[in-house]
């Protein structure tokens, strides 16, 4: 189900991803202030963009999973955030590799971009504890959709209030790839949207990993005669909705 | 021609920004190096199960033969002409 088309968004991501390298490194000219430290902007600025985008997803997937209680929107918002996680750590890597750089340390806490990036970074770091510290899946599936909702809704208000802030310090991109020249705003594009496809991939990958385990899980339970799905050790990742496998042309006399 | 590739290509300022800009694209690339792995082993764990399980249908329907093939033996006539155990066999 979730595998359908996994091939070509997968070959995709690749076609973009050398597009988008061979753009910055032969293409994009170099910036006048920062140099060829600039390149690092391809590659930084469309993680955050997409990891902030993910955590709104997985706040959009939460709603849906709350109006429909269907365990599949639950999983899908699960694995939106996790990825986002994922991506928030290699854009705070990135960027502290850029800060050091450009301004000789890893880390400024005046910076009111880094800091409130950090402070998103941590606050979805407590997703995959909430989710773990409860058992029972269907409280568990209901509180983390809550608290998706809740995140995914501080994530715009927080780079709405770093927006209003005064101290613009931070090399402002969203809004502004006008004011880019032509090859650069460019290249940039292309960067995000290969970054927004290895995100997709990503997501796409890791839910058919998940369903094809569910359904591995179920083959098991009927070969060895089992009705009921047992509870397995307490785990954050949601549990796997049932999963019908198709009935056999001989039973076992 | 790669040597004539590389030639040709415009020259990058690796002097001082270069570890940095490698640093970055290295940490994104080791990130999803990582994903592979974890994918890699995931995918081993699901082959191993997969295998199991095909063992213990193999099991299975060898022990159904079995029990078809010992109620045959002790039947008056062969199971071709016995409906309800030749749908059984099926």
């Amino acid at each position: 189900m979730y595998g359908k088309g996994l091939r070509a968004l997968s070959i995709s991501t690749v076609v973009a991803m050398t597009t988008a390298l061979a753009l910055v490194f032969f293409y994009a000219p170099l910036e006048a202030e920062q140099g060829f430290l600039q390149k690092i902007f391809y590659v930084h600025v469309p993680l955050a963009i997409v990891s902030l985008c993910g955590f709104v997803l997985g706040g959009l997937l939460a709603i849906q999973h709350l109006r429909t209680r269907d365990p599949r929107w639950d999983m899908r918002s699960y694995v939106a955030i996790h990825m986002s996680l994922i991506f928030a750590l290699a854009t705070l890597i990135t960027g502290s590799i850029w800060a050091k750089g450009s301004w000789g340390h890893w880390w400024v806490w005046n910076e009111p971009t880094l800091v409130s990036y950090l402070i998103i970074f941590l606050l979805y770091a407590t997703y995959q504890p909430l989710r773990f510290a409860i058992e029972d899946p269907e409280r568990q599936s209901r509180y983390a959709s809550v608290f998706a909702i809740t995140a995914g809704a501080f994530v715009p208000m927080n780079f709405i209030a770093v927006r209003l802030s005064t101290a613009y310090l931070h090399p402002r991109v969203l809004g502004s790839t006008s004011n880019l020249p032509g090859p650069m705003a460019l290249t940039f594009l292309v960067s995000l949207a290969a970054v927004a496809l290895l995100y997709a991939t990503l997501c796409k990958y890791e839910l058919t990993a998940k369903h094809t385990r569910a359904q591995v899980r179920a083959l098991r339970r009927r070969l060895s005669g089992e009705t009921a799905r047992p509870r397995g050790g307490r785990s954050a990742a949601p549990a796997a909705p049932p999963v019908k496998v198709a009935p056999a042309g001989r039973t076992a006399p | 021609m790669s040597a004539i590739l590389i030639a040709e290509l415009p020259a990058l300022p690796l002097h001082t920004a270069g570890k940095y800009v490698a640093g970055a694209f290295i940490v994104l690339f080791a990130l999803v190096l990582v994903y592979v792995a974890i994918m890699a082993l995931r995918l081993s764990r699901l082959e191993r199960e997969l295998g199991e399980l095909l063992a213990l249908s193999e099991q299975q329907e060898a022990a159904g033969g079995d029990q078809l093939e010992q109620r045959e033996s002790t039947l008056a006539y062969p199971i071709e002409a016995h409906p309800p155990l030749r749908e059984a066999g099926k």
